[in-house]
């Protein structure tokens, strides 16, 4: 038994701390104000903190912390892309978050199981294939396996699929891992507040004041603050918030949903994605299937669920693993996904002075949580993104330099 | 000792047939009808499960599926609701989650180490050193889930059906058969469902010691079915709420999906916990539960006992109780003031003690918590929540029904968008604005009592007569009147805590205070701090508690704290429901039949099945491909195209839609004459391509690829629509089956089945023709894709096979041969043309595949232009090439998609790579940097093991052509 879990329990009064301070009254100004206190957001500010000493910074949240998709997604962090620029910038995610529990002190659960692509066609192991090669280039440990090593690892999964779309490989990836997806907001929340970082809950931003191409506050339900750093992480609401600023984005708001069984002792314990069939499983710590699926093909701006999407990934989940019939949903949801035309994010400067974006997190921003805050903490600071980001940048789209990630993506979107 | 009561109208079970199961390993009987829970209690146990984190000994609490405490496995299926599932004769039950049964479960010592695992101590723990997290990780596992899964459960597959009806009434109480009776008098098409196996709601237990109830039920009961406009399900479940009133209703056989023009939420009001210490004893159980044992199953839910409540229904409890034959001891009321005179007489009158401003502060178990011993009561101050312990009286007993309080049934309320308000006339939250077409009534409105209920059900049907414009009437509901249904505190502190709040997740008191203090106090980071109602119940009998603690910690009412979103589903649903039967069609052409006989193996292509190749004894698939192909380049090879996307488009603007869809130019196109066709999207990314050949003057035919055809249809519909433009499209292609004849004797075979001259001058290559073939009409066109010798047939999909066959006649004696798609993979790669999608991806330009030829600048506009005009200015990065390997290259095949490195650096890629026996060597495309694109230049590929191998760039094609023949 490990002796922090004695210390509870020789202490009469639960006298743990708060997370962060319960804050109510903003400053009028700071050094930098962040919108959204999702992961990103947060760790932004943490870093902000931490690697550059700007401690006055506010992070603003409409809602609760890690209330949107870092609160939505299926937890998984790889770095198994298809773009050597992908692929280096979320190993330096994966390889923050190995490390993070600890520095943290927070237990996030960063739990690396082995990740699984399966390729039900040949054309599908051809990407695998190119990703592969690309991964071992940049020096990421992945590999196309046979259906074999599949079944060693996962002995229950019927490599025909019911018959329908049998396994012909898969891109086998060693850091794939899961991780407590609320534990990262919070950890990072703490982080920042214990460096001064104040955090402002069900706080809404309705307006960026702009003087002169250069940022100079922002308008809040909690009155106006003055500041020259913007940074806004806010996931499926950037078309909102660009419009503040008249900052035109590629980016369009797509659905993305999820679902959850009842608890059953874990017998899954590797990451299983199959881009044919849509499905994206693993099983938590809880004993739960958390499960995920492709995009709904559609633009919505709610977070509303359907039916239909529940009834694909289950009749998908049984041709994988048939006994599943009797087992339940519990609940499921949805998140709101920007997605840019080439798949991968949009970070750093904007042609606005002071306004800095973090967005395009389409459904990979949960696992770039930790880099996309290190590295939008360095851009804020300096000014100036790091080669890290620079093919994420906005202007790419202007350029016609894609960094295109579609074929890295979990499932067929 | 047998729990069991004399038989009574109305109760559930079946007394005529006894049915045997076993427990635990012991042997039980049952009557049919009996859930798990019912049969066991009956047989005088009390322990039917352990709970999920402290492995304490758990009985019935709601006895309504609310909670999962008697949560079971069959050795067959997982995750068993002992409280609510029918016994089925021979089944052999176990409790999930312990680890050696219920009675001595080994991990029964965790209940007394709580104090080392406070709310969220798994995130202060175990990641200290780094490394040993696997190690506790693997433990935790281990301790995790509930019950174990069956490996060898067969996929079950449920049937799905669609329902349409006027209104939709869900639950099956006094308020849902009232509004259904109204609704169904005016005419409406009523569908009703209730997930209990009968339908009457509270009806059906909540009896207040009065047979007149049943009566009244039987009543309902029987108007109901002689109307013939409402169909009542029951055993059937609303699952959840989704857009435009459609209501997934789940029942053992299937999931019918109901689109209602409206819908009537009359679900309920949930019974909620008091909380205090042991409250979770096997014989501690919610009031309606103990009434649901006593009417439904006909089942004493203790000996002697107490009710503790802060409403009128604990006095009907004692009732109901009493009636049964329940010693019941005393009547322990939170509240001071406030009670109802006459239930409260009623039962004073039966010499049963009522102690008002009392509490139960602690229920004592008996030896291993298996059940209760006895109550410790005290004065209770209402307004502060405490407890004076110096006045504690201890009443053994063996049973304590509970209530104090209600939460609504609202799930479905909630996903509709239901804006709600808390009610403090009854201490609940209540709809305060519901969406177009969604009423509630009863309960889940905050109406309480019988007549009101009846009333708010008739008020409602008339709500949505008015909605749906017919004539209606005003149904007047009174006010609440009297005492809130709900105590807004029933908590009562307890140093020594075990005061749980959400049973599922084993959740004290203490745990929320705890988390609050941590910061988590808004009531979103709450429940995902303590992880309040994300057990499989789902906070049906835990999130109104804990709003209401939350509320209390923060100083702030109720309505401030809010709720958390309900999501679906409302009860967990099984995944083979969900599924369906998973239909998973294919499309097949005309000559599938033929190829199966001819011993073709298929691959899917978008939603066709094509043949791959036809196997033959003695042969591998690659010498069988190449023996297809070679037959294409030196006699004749036929293959079955109709999978192809096909479209007709008619209209004056033809020529200016496909001007605008393509990067080519079609007004100049002749009639008769075919043009290659390049698809881009905006970014100037190539998407498809195609044939488009031209008919007359407003009429065109097109043939896209089999895998994009759909996405191309819907595109091509989308810019219609965009443009404007007078355009007939028309998707033919399953109407139209496709047959290619290849090779230097292909037109010696074609012209043996039409009169049309086919000679090279009359029809030369890139030209159509409207004739007849083989006495059909017919579309032939000369294209070039794997032979430039070859005659691409086109007919009604009904001719095809008499075509095919017809064809294969001529060609007996030509050597024609049948090739699948491996071999034209190969043919088309010999002949140096591309695959869009195989050698694209994503990004590709069409500068990158050198199809600059293709694309018309100097035309007006088309999809993909702007972006082009900025391309062309920047520097090509990649460039595919054909390349060979040196004829003498006898090392590790290079595969598709290996890399090509230079210095290092990744270059390109290798997209298809093929041996081939006409060329002699391999073969194959690959992207490199536009410096080594010009033939002769060397690269080197990279292959799976990194062995770097030497390529040349050629020229293309890689075979010597026939040139018209």
């Amino acid at each position: 038994m490990p002796y922090r879990l004695l210390k509870f329990a020789l202490k009469k009064e639960h006298d743990e701390p708060r997370f962060f301070r319960a804050l109510e009254t903003p400053k009028k100004s700071y050094d930098a104000v962040i919108i959204g206190g999702g992961g990103h957001g947060l760790a932004a500010a943490y870093y902000l903190a931490k690697d550059h000493g700007i401690t006055n910074v506010a992070v603003l949240e409409r809602g609760y912390i890690g209330g949107g998709n870092t609160g939505r997604n299926t937890t998984i962090v790889r770095s198994n892309y298809l773009t050597p620029e992908g692929v280096n910038f979320y190993d330096a995610s994966v390889k923050i978050y190995e490390g993070l529990s600890e520095e943290l002190d927070l237990n996030l659960f960063y739990s690396t199981r082995g990740h699984f692509t399966l390729a039900h066609t040949e054309s599908a192991m051809r990407t695998m294939r190119w990703r592969a090669e690309v991964n071992k280039h940049v020096g990421v440990e992945s590999y196309v396996v046979g259906p074999d090593e599949i079944a060693k690892a996962c002995p229950q999964l019927d490599l025909s699929c019911s018959g329908k779309a049998p396994i012909l490989g898969a891109l086998f990836h060693a850091p794939g891992s899961v991780a407590r997806h609320d534990a990262v907001a919070w950890g990072y929340a703490r982080g920042a507040d214990r460096l001064g970082v104040e955090i402002f809950q069900n706080t809404e931003v309705t307006g960026i004041d702009v003087q002169g191409g250069k940022v100079a506050g922002v308008q809040t339900s909690r009155g106006y603050i003055a500041t020259n750093r913007v940074l806004s992480a806010v996931a499926g609401f950037t078309p909102r918030v660009c419009k503040m600023v008249d900052v035109k984005t590629p980016i369009v708001i797509h659905p993305l949903q999820a679902c959850v069984t009842e608890p059953m002792k874990p017998w899954l314990d590797t990451i299983l994605v199959s881009g044919s069939l849509h499905v994206y499983v693993s099983q938590s710590s809880r004993g739960e299937l958390v499960m995920g699926s492709s995009l709904d093909p559609y633009e919505v701006h709610s977070t509303r669920s359907s039916l239909d999407f529940v009834e694909g990934l289950t009749s998908h989940m049984l041709d994988m693993f048939p006994f599943l019939s009797n087992i339940k949903v519990v609940r499921q949801w949805a998140g709101m996904a920007d997605m840019t035309p080439d798949f991968a994010p949009i970070m750093g400067k904007t042609p606005v002075d002071g306004f800095y974006l973090d967005a395009g997190w389409g459904t990979w921003g949960f696992k770039a949580t930790p880099i996309s805050g290190k590295t939008m903490a360095e851009t804020i600071a300096r000014d100036k993104a790091p080669e890290l980001i620079h093919s994420f940048r906005l202007s790419r789209f202007e350029d016609y330099e894609l960094t295109g990630e579609k074929g890295a993506a979990s499932v067929g979107h | 000792m047998s729990m069991r009561l004399p038989r009574s109208t109305g109760e559930w079970i079946n007394r005529d047939k006894v049915i045997k199961f076993s427990f635990e390993g012991k042997d039980y009987t049952a009557f049919e009808g009996d859930t798990v829970s019912s049969a066991l209690w009956a047989a005088g146990e009390r322990a039917l499960g352990r709970s999920f984190k402290y492995h304490r000994p758990r009985g019935v609490l709601s006895f309504a599926n609310h909670d999962v405490n008697v949560m079971l496995t069959d050795g067959l299926d997982t995750n068993i609701r002992g409280d609510v599932v029918t016994i089925r004769d021979g089944q052999k039950f176990v409790a999930v989650n312990t680890d050696g049964g219920v009675r001595n479960d080994k991990n029964k010592y965790i209940d007394s180490i709580s104090p080392l695992l406070p709310v969220g101590f798994y995130y202060k723990a175990f990641h200290t050193p780094r490394r040993m997290f696997p190690f506790w990780e693997n433990i935790i596992r281990k301790a995790a889930g509930l019950g174990i899964v069956n490996f060898n459960f067969p996929r079950v597959t449920k049937r799905k059906l669609n329902r349409h009806c006027d209104l939709l009434v869900i639950g099956a109480g006094p308020a849902g058969l009232s509004a259904a009776l109204v609704a169904a008098e005016a005419g409406l098409d009523v569908v009703v469902v209730d997930e209990n196996q009968y339908a009457g709601g509270s009806l059906s237990y909540d009896r207040a010691g009065s047979g007149e109830l049943a009566t009244k039920l039987a009543d309902l009961l029987s108007m109901v079915n002689r109307t013939p406009n409402i169909k009542l399900y029951t055993g059937a479940y609303a699952a959840g709420y989704y857009t435009d009133h459609l209501v997934p209703i789940v029942r053992a056989d299937g999931i019918t999906k109901v689109r209602a023009k409206s819908v009537i939420v009359a679900s309920g009001a949930f019974e909620q916990p008091p909380v205090f210490r042991n409250n979770d004893l096997p014989g501690v159980m919610l009031g309606s539960a103990a009434q649901r044992m006593i009417h439904r199953y006909s089942t004493k839910p203790f000996d002697k006992g107490l009710v503790v409540t802060a409403n009128d229904h604990g006095y009907r409890v004692a009732l109901d109780l009493i009636e049964a034959g329940v010693k019941v001891l005393a009547v322990v009321d939170l509240r001071a003031s406030g009670q109802n005179a006459d239930l409260m007489s009623n039962v004073v009158r039966k010499g049963i003690a009522v102690h008002t401003g009392q509490c139960v502060y602690e229920a004592v178990p008996t030896e291993g918590k298996f059940g209760v011993k006895e109550a410790v009561v005290c004065p209770f101050d209402e307004a502060t929540a405490t407890v004076d312990t110096s006045k504690a009286v201890t009443i053994p007993c063996d049973g304590i029904a509970m209530s104090a309080g209600w939460a609504p049934a609202a799930a479905l309320l909630y996903q509709a968008g239901t804006a709600m308000r808390y009610d403090y006339t009854v201490q609940q939250f209540v709809p305060a604005k519901l969406p177009a077409g969604v009423f509630a009534a009863g309960k889940v409105n905050g109406v309480f009592d019988l007549a009101q209920r009846v009333h708010d059900g008739a008020r409602a049907a008339n709500d949505v007569l008015r909605y749906l414009g017919k004539p209606a009437a005003d149904v007047v509901v009174s006010e609440h009147a009297g005492a809130a249904p709900s105590h807004p505190y029933p908590v009562v502190p307890h140093p020594k805590a075990k005061n749980f709040v959400d049973f599922d997740e084993d959740l004290q008191l203490k745990d929320f205070i705890n988390g609050a203090k941590e910061g988590f106090d808004n009531i979103e980071l709450m429940k995902r701090f303590t992880t309040v109602g994300m057990g499989p119940s789902q906070g049906k009998h835990s999130n109104m508690n804990a709003i209401r603690i939350l509320a209390r910690i923060r100083g702030l009412p109720v309505e401030k704290i809010g709720t958390t979103t309900a999501r679906p589903f409302f009860h967990p649903t099984p995944i083979g429901h969900l599924a369906g039967r998973g239909l998973h069609p294919h499309r097949l052409t005309p000559m599938h039949a033929w190829h199966e006989e001819a011993g073709a193996e298929f691959v899917e292509v978008g939603p066709w099945m094509r043949a791959a190749y036809y196997k033959k004894p003695g042969l591998s698939k690659a010498e069988i491909v190449q023996e297809e192909a070679l037959a294409v380049r030196h006699a004749a090879g036929i293959i079955d195209g109709g999978s192809l996307g096909k479209f007709e488009l008619q209209g004056p603007d033809a020529s200016e839609f496909l001007n605008r869809f393509y990067t080519g130019i079609f007004s100049s196109q002749k009639i008769g004459e075919t043009r290659y066709a390049l698809m881009l999207d905006e970014a100037g990314v190539v998407v498809d391509d195609g044939v488009v050949s031209r008919l007359g003057l407003e009429s065109f035919y097109v043939t896209v690829s089999t895998s994009n055809a759909a996405a191309v249809y819907r595109e091509m519909q989308r810019c219609l629509q965009t443009w404007k433009l007078n355009v007939g499209l028309t998707n033919v292609t399953g109407a139209v089956g496709l047959i290619n004849v290849a090779g230097p004797k292909a037109r010696q075979i074609v012209a043996k089945t039409t009169s049309l001259d086919i000679s090279d001058k009359a029809f030369p290559f890139g030209e159509i023709r409207e004739t007849e073939v083989a006495g059909v009409p017919a579309r032939i066109i000369r294209v070039g894709f794997v032979s430039d010798l070859a005659f691409e047939i086109h007919m009604a999909a009904g001719y095809a096979r008499h075509v095919w066959d017809a064809l294969l006649a001529a060609g007996k004696d030509e050597g024609l041969r049948p090739f699948g798609t491996d071999a034209q993979r190969l043919l088309r790669l010999e002949m140096g043309n591309h695959l869009v999608g195989h050698d694209t991806d994503g990004l590709t330009n069409p500068f990158e595949i050198g199809a600059e030829w293709a694309i018309k600048m100097a035309k007006g506009f088309f999809v993909g232009q702007r972006s082009l005009k900025i391309i062309a200015k920047r520097p090509l990065k990649k460039r595919l090439v054909p390349f060979v390997l040196d004829e003498s290259y006898k090392g590790q095949m290079p595969q598709e998609c290996n890399l090509v490195i230079e210095d290092g650096q990744i270059k390109g890629r290798t997209t298809s790579v093929s041996y081939s026996k006409s060329a002699g060597r391999v073969i194959g495309f690959a992207y490199v940097d536009p410096n080594q694109a010009s033939p002769g230049s060397r690269f080197n590929i990279r292959t799976d093991s990194g062995v770097m191998v030497k390529a040349t760039v050629v020229k293309a094609p890689f075979v010597s052509l026939q040139q018209g023949a």
